[in-house]
């Protein structure tokens, strides 16, 4: 009786597993396949597989809605801003990880602080101090913004990692004559570059995401983000379906290569790390 | 110990980017929120003059309860179907053999998403007139389904709800998947030699481990849901139309700082924040320290 209730039950659980697949995957196979046919086809058969698939709308939208223009911002701000944002971070997480200067504490507590602040609420005062530096509707003034909210997070993990580093590792060095520099670019970095990957990737995705901050920062066309450019474009071309849907693709792929590539990566990272 | 110049150049340049982009600007807008401002002009001293305005003054002392309300509801709609479908999900997969990367794979692939997107291709798809949503109700034979979901201001925000647990139930999974993972296999064994059924044992035995993992994902659901913007301002515009239905903090706020906010709109919008922020933070405080309280009391 037991067995006879149990596979009814198996049923159920394999329905609703491979349902909710179809479910996560389905609208995001719907942009694809909406962004390969044109937007008469899409409003007569709204259902059906594009009859002859073409990438005219990919054409359209990458030189006439400039999206070669907000994918080049988007990779210059972000690369930018993961950049600046770690290489501070690896820095200042050093000392305090590994010395007990005076303030140690306190410094450390003070960029903590940053995981848990709402930084967003900060914008009126942020605009008015951009607008001060002339750095309203630019790029650089985005990338510095965007690479400072990333130091908390990252000195935070830096410094975990810093500090799980053995202590006679620096003192050979030091004994050996090498500066403070030497052995933090020769010995130290080295060893957190697994650490560095994820940070690295972990900052990337809510920054290539940011929507507020080039909202209300970024005025024109050819300076804007892809979300920022995303929402002038749906403000645009609202009946021409094909070319939103295809604006939605070249939004997401970037992301998605980069997962696959990048998590490789981080593994290879993380394995090379441990065979040492 | 190295000496304090090269200490410096090691801690400055965070501590500086740190300190311009992100502290300032914060304090700053405590410090705004205190002034009567006309323009970009700060005229005297306000006390706590633009919190009273923001309670008051029409129309933010109609907005921004309303506002409130829709963060509620969707913060409360989010923990019931979201996280609760994470939590049946991870315990689902937790047995299961064949597929289970690719399902967890695929249900945590909408993640990747920018929320933005999700928001304008759910608008797309949820169309009244050429939306595949619609025309797949009516294929199969659910005509009186096929509404305007996200034109008619009752069915709106619990659509919102919707998308949005559609795009993060990923993480609920994940992390009770890495929590279930950590319960050792001898409390289910026990449970059930003491002749507990699968729901006296999820009840009394698995549940209360998992104490730890609701805790952290009911505080990041909470601050996430008072801090949507992107995913809301794609479906429904900077108003969260129709007629405000899906009108939430983060609209509001953006709204009062640079859309109407006026001559006042720096004090107020500042004012607004600051409040958002007492709010935000005080409950994920109580919140953390509660959930420890019951953690404590389990061991």
């Amino acid at each position: 009786m037991r067995a006879g209730r149990r596979a009814p039950g198996r049923v159920a659980v394999h329905l609703l597993l491979w349902g909710y697949a179809v479910v996560a995957l389905l609208p995001l196979v719907v942009m694809l396949l909406n962004s390969l046919r044109p937007t008469s086809e899409i409003f007569t058969a709204p259902l059906r597989l594009p009859t002859s698939p073409t990438l005219d709308s990919y054409l359209q939208v990458w030189t006439d809605a400039s999206f070669s223009t907000y994918l080049l911002n988007s990779l210059t701000v972000t690369c930018g801003a993961v950049l600046i944002g770690t290489a501070v971070s690896a820095l200042a997480a050093y000392p305090l990880a590994r010395y007990d200067f005076f303030g140690n504490r306190l410094l450390g507590a003070y960029f903590l602080a940053g995981l848990m602040l709402p930084i967003r609420l900060g914008l009126v005062p942020i605009f008015y101090l951009m607008d001060s530096m002339g750095l309203i509707d630019s790029l650089l003034g985005l990338t510095l913004l965007y690479a400072a909210s990333g130091v908390p997070f990252c000195v935070f993990v830096l410094s975990a990692f810093y500090r799980s580093l053995p202590g006679e590792l620096d003192e050979a060095a030091r004994l050996d004559g090498a500066g403070e520099f030497r052995i933090f670019g020769r010995i130290m970095l080295p060893l957190v570059r697994p650490a560095l990957a994820s940070v690295t990737l972990f900052q990337f995705v809510p920054l290539w995401h940011e929507f507020l901050y080039p909202l209300v920062l970024l005025r024109s066309d050819e300076k804007f983000t892809i979300p920022r450019g995303l929402s002038q474009f749906f403000g645009e071309y609202t009946t021409d379906w094909s070319a939103l849907f295809a604006g939605l693709v070249l939004a997401t792929a970037p992301l998605f290569v980069l997962f696959v590539l990048a998590t490789k990566q981080i593994i290879a990272g993380l394995t090379a790390g441990m065979s040492k | 110990m190295p000496r304090w110049r090269v200490l410096a150049v090691f801690l400055l340049p965070a501590f500086l980017l740190y300190s311009v982009f992100i502290v300032y600007p914060l304090v700053s807008a405590l410090d705004y929120s205190f002034f009567e401002w006309r323009g970009i002009r700060q005229v005297g001293f306000a006390g706590f003059d633009n919190y009273r305005d923001l309670l008051s003054v029409y129309p933010y002392d109609q907005q921004l309860w309303r506002a409130f309300a829709h963060n509620a509801l969707f913060f409360a709609g989010t923990m019931l179907i979201q996280n609760t479908v994470g939590l049946l999900f991870a315990l689902l997969l937790f047995r299961y053999r064949r597929g289970k990367r690719f399902l967890q794979a695929a249900f945590t692939t909408p993640y990747l998403v920018d929320p933005l997107v999700v928001g304008y291709l759910w608008s797309l798809l949820l169309n009244p007139t050429f939306g595949p949503v619609n025309a797949l109700l009516e294929a199969v034979g659910l005509d009186s389904w096929a509404l305007p979901w996200l034109g008619d201001t009752r069915t709106a925000l619990p659509i919102v709800v919707l998308v949005n647990a559609w795009q993060w139930v990923g993480f609920p999974m994940l992390m009770f998947s890495a929590a279930l993972a950590g319960i050792p296999a001898e409390y289910h064994e026990a449970a059930r030699v003491d002749g507990a059924s699968a729901w006296q044992a999820f009840r009394r035995v698995t549940l209360p481990l998992l104490t730890p993992a609701i805790g952290v994902v009911s505080v990041l659901t909470f601050i996430g849901n008072f801090n949507a913007f992107g995913l809301i301002y794609a479906m429904s515009g900077s108003t969260g139309s129709p007629a405000g239905s899906t009108d939430v903090l983060g609209l509001l706020f953006y709204r009062v700082a640079f859309v109407e906010g006026g001559v006042e709109a720096i004090g107020r919008s500042s004012a607004l924040a600051v409040l958002m922020f007492v709010f935000i933070f005080g409950v994920s405080l109580l919140a953390t320290s509660y959930f420890r309280r019951r953690e404590r009391k389990l061991l």
